[in-house]
């Protein structure tokens, strides 16, 4: 199949861009973009450290097709902090010790942030049940909890 | 303190936040190749022909074989067994044979689907059992990798005088260390430049050993830089030699800068896991429930090559007999050749498989004397002055009594047995238990490891007035970065920000070891703490820096110096306390400088409609000297505990003909959010007199108390004695079901 222009807002920016139809979102935004804050960690939709917001709803990135995004908003990482002003779940995620090796933190501040405009105060539960989509191999969650509470009382 | 257990913020936490940190895959050069690995299919035997089909521009790939190889084809660790590439002789499904590398990554994936390997099959061996028995001999001449013997007192004359015997049998399975970063390395080589790698790895100097004989050049034609890695907790230890050594191969014959990831299904299933194990415990005791005498046989399946399954295996020897006192001790330690994939270094090395096994027998042992479990270890704990199993004289304060008290209040262990009992006779279904378990873990390389390193870290003024750090040690998650930072600007007097440290690259930092074996902050810690002092001695006697000062005193004492001498840079290298003596050929002495002692308490709760087990409160508390950062040092123990509920419920490898067949995230089931219930971390702190601050190590060991907890709290709740992990649904089943029957 033959590549064709993709037009999309990225981070707030109108962007084309020639890409192969099929072409995973994640490699469109990586390799086309450089916007390498988005990791892959599985490929297949397990981990979550390719989660980005497309329209506004939290997804693996690695499971969408590029051609899908024709048209949309999607938000990175790399657009969640307003310039040097970190949001206040990377804030929270910084002092709290929600990162540690740090991979799985784009994804999981992602989808930290989805779980807070939808709820803006969720349970110790409801975190949770949130976050389950997203893998940390090293913090045991504890921590990432901890940082998820202290963001909703800022 | 100023600097010393506080919470100041992670030193490179903001790039994490930002997704701003540059991992391997985050690299590109212009120009640059992708590469993978051509894999067997077969677990053992004789490559016969490598078919290359048709549909492929094959003139368009760089191909590389073991004829390829311009130094030695093995990849230089302890022993010389296991080959970069396979020279005629396969002995494990996924052993790489070839490589090849091309610009376009998916008609490369495409390619090495239409490559397929003729092999002409030999008889291969898949567990322990069937290597033991020589079914087939596939490694050697008796497939033993290696063999230990430890022994104190007298063991053959113990049985007559116990008032009980009791044996067991216990086995753990394999685990994958499962870091979210998958492996990987960007190399660049020519034979005049020499060779050039980045890469995700706990331990530069082991690769740039590893390329050094690979290529045979010398050491100062061989780089290797640590780029952000992702995780390792072992897995990038040993491995990533391998993957350097095939990318740096490819790029050497190429020309061109090469990049080798490995994808989810390709590291699951060709990289290290932690040994599959099988303890068997013969224990003598008194009828007061005294250990008269432990008789341990201790089998690790090593997988196909040595790798550091000889370092495994001794730690787990050593860890063995666990912190009790016990004059009469024979453990017979193996570690045996199956036609697996190598298994390898993962957080805990040994001991969390021999520590199950003792753990999982004093409970029986508790069960059989009537004896609580807590009674019969408060009984049978070291104590100061008192000789561990290899003879070291423990000469520091032993706090488990202490621990043990306090856990049991943390956990409100009495009550909750008392309530889970009385409710469990009215649940048909829903049956919850608590159970414990105690342990140390040894800190550093074994025995004469340490001496034997060398270590060497290096400390240097910058222009700036700022002091970095040179070393070796990498940051993969654990906050190295972040407690050298404190341990040198406590050790200098100034600011957390005045300090900065070096990418580890082999080219401008020396040697400090590699990133393993809860030694980064005790041992290298401390080196940074020695070095720091140095500095400030030596702007002292310069005349640059008074007896009292600023930071910006400080740094404005650094320039000046620099601006006179043009250099301050010193070196720290490691020493040997001088009390610590070990015996490498009887296998005694002082295994390690210092121990962490601990008492983890697990409440679960089993579905018998599921037959699910879950964790719903945990208590960690352990002694583990001066905590640098409370934070970090929490977030270690809970993500070790995290890790230790997978090992014990969940993670289970399921093999086919020597071969990982779950090999995906959607079948390898680790914990997620939702299945860790509250992780409650509690520290008590005991200076340790040769680490920085009074530091002792912590990295490993949460893994080793957390599987026996919870199969401990199994058998409160339900009365079943699994001896196995993991306990997964299926698992639980069985072992219900065949009781059952039993009954």
């Amino acid at each position: 199949m033959k590549k064709v222009d993709i037009f999309f807002t990225i981070n707030g920016v109108k962007k084309t861009v020639s890409a192969h139809p099929m072409k995973r979102l994640l490699d469109l935004l990586r390799e086309e973009l450089e916007l390498t804050g988005t990791k892959e960690g599985c490929g297949e939709g397990e981990c979550g450290a390719c989660s980005v917001f497309v329209e506004g709803k939290l997804v693996n990135s690695c499971l969408i097709p590029s051609l899908q995004v024709q048209g949309c908003e999607v938000k990175t990482i790399e657009g969640v902090a307003d310039g040097e002003q970190l949001h206040r779940v990377q804030e929270s995620f910084l002092k709290e010790g929600g990162a540690q090796c740090g991979i799985c933190t784009p994804g999981m501040i992602m989808a930290a942030i989805a779980l807070l405009e939808e709820n803006s105060e969720p349970s110790y539960e409801e975190i949770q049940e949130g976050l389950a989509g997203n893998l940390c191999r090293c913090t045991g969650y504890t921590k990432i909890f901890t940082s998820v509470v202290k963001a909703c009382q800022k | 303190m100023r600097w010393i257990g506080k919470d100041v913020p992670r030193k490179e936490g903001k790039d994490k936040v930002t997704g701003a940190s540059r991992y391997i895959d985050d690299i590109t050069f212009p120009d640059m190749l992708y590469g993978v690995t051509v894999r067997s299919e077969t677990s053992r035997g004789i490559l016969q022909r490598t078919v290359f089909e048709e549909g492929i521009p094959w003139e368009e790939f760089t191909q590389v074989t073991c004829k390829d190889i311009p130094g030695n084809n093995y990849v230089a660790l302890i022993e010389t067994d296991q080959p970069y590439l396979a020279d005629g002789k396969i002995n494990h499904p996924l052993e790489a044979v070839l490589l090849l590398a091309h610009p376009d990554k998916y008609l490369l994936q495409e390619a090495r689907r239409k490559v397929s390997l003729e092999v002409d099959p030999l008889p291969p061996v898949y567990d322990i059992e069937e290597s033991l028995n020589q079914k087939e001999i596939v490694w050697g001449k008796d497939n033993v990798f290696k063999e230990y013997l430890l022994e104190k007192g007298d063991i053959d004359q113990v049985w007559e005088k116990a008032d009980h015997i009791i044996e067991g049998e216990y086995k753990t399975g394999a685990q994958e260390q499962l870091y979210i970063e998958t492996n990987g390395i960007v190399a660049v080589a020519n034979p005049e430049e020499g060779v050039t790698v980045w890469g995700s790895l706990q331990c530069p100097y082991y690769v740039h050993k590893a390329l050094m004989a690979l290529f045979d050049l010398p050491a100062d034609k061989i780089r290797v830089i640590q780029t952000t890695t992702g995780g390792g907790f072992g897995g990038k230890e040993e491995y990533p030699s391998m993957i350097a050594g095939h990318a740096a191969l490819l790029a050497w014959k190429s020309g061109k800068p090469v990049k080798l990831i490995y994808d989810r299904l390709e590291d699951l299933a060709a990289t290290t896991k932690r040994h599959p194990s099988l303890t068997r415990h013969k224990m003598a005791l008194s009828s007061e429930g005294k250990i008269l005498g432990m008789e341990i046989d201790f089998v690790l399946d090593g997988g196909a090559y040595a790798t550091l399954s000889s370092v495994v295996l001794s730690r787990g020897t050593i860890h063995a007999a666990g912190p009790y006192l016990c004059e009469n001790v024979r453990v017979r330690a193996r570690v045996v050749a199956t036609n697996t994939p190598p298994h390898g270094a993962f957080r805990g090395f040994g001991a969390p498989q021999s520590i199950f096994a003792l753990e999982r027998h004093l409970d029986k042992a508790a069960l059989q004397l009537n004896l609580s479990k807590e009674e019969l270890r408060r009984r049978n704990f070291i104590q100061e002055g008192q000789l561990t199993a290899t003879g070291q004289v423990i000469n520091e304060k032993v706090s488990l009594a202490d621990l043990m008290t306090k856990a049991m209040e943390k956990s409100d262990f009495q009550k909750k047995k008392e309530q889970f009992h009385s409710e469990n006779k009215k649940n048909k279904y829903i049956k919850r238990g608590i159970g414990l378990s105690s342990f140390f873990h040894g800190a550093g390389f074994t025995g004469s490891g340490e001496a034997y390193l060398e270590s060497m870290l290096g400390m240097e003024a910058t222009k700036e007035g700022k002091i970095r750090i040179l070393s070796a040690s990498t940051e993969i998650g654990q906050g190295t970065n972040t407690i050298f930072s404190q341990i040198a600007a406590e050790a200098l007097g100034i600011e957390y920000d005045l300090i900065e440290i070096s990418v580890p690259d082999t080219a401008l930092v020396p040697n400090s070891g590699p990133t393993v074996a809860s030694r980064t902050c005790m041992i290298v810690g401390k080196l940074v703490e020695s070095a720091a002092i140095q500095v400030k001695e030596i702007l002292r006697q310069s005349g640059f820096l008074a007896s009292t000062y600023s930071s910006s005193e400080f740094s404005k004492a650094c320039q000046s110096y620099l601006d006179k001498f043009s250099q301050l840079r010193v070196f720290s290298k490691y020493k040997q306390p001088t009390n610590i003596k070990w015996d490498d050929q009887t296998y005694r002495g002082d295994a390690y400088g210092a121990y962490a002692w601990a008492v983890y308490v697990a409440e679960i709760k089993i579905d018998l409609r599921t037959y699910e087990t879950t964790v719903e409160d945990f208590v960690a508390l352990q002694e583990v000297g001066k905590v640098i950062h409370p934070t970090l040092a929490a977030g270690q123990i809970e993500g070790g505990v995290a890790q230790g509920i997978g090992y014990g419920l969940y993670e289970k490898v399921v093999w086919d003909k020597g071969q990982m067949i779950n090999n995906q995230m959607t079948n390898y089931i680790m914990p997620t959010s939702a299945d860790i219930g509250k992780i409650r971390v509690f520290f008590e702190e005991a200076p340790y007199a040769h680490g920085p601050a009074g530091a002792k190590g912590i990295g490993e060991l949460p893994l080793d108390g957390v599987a026996p907890a919870i199969s401990s709290a199994i058998e409160n709740a339900i009365g079943l004695d699994i001896p196995e992990i993991p306990v997964t649904p299926e698992t639980l089943h069985e072992y219900w079901v065949s009781r059952k029957v039993n009954s």
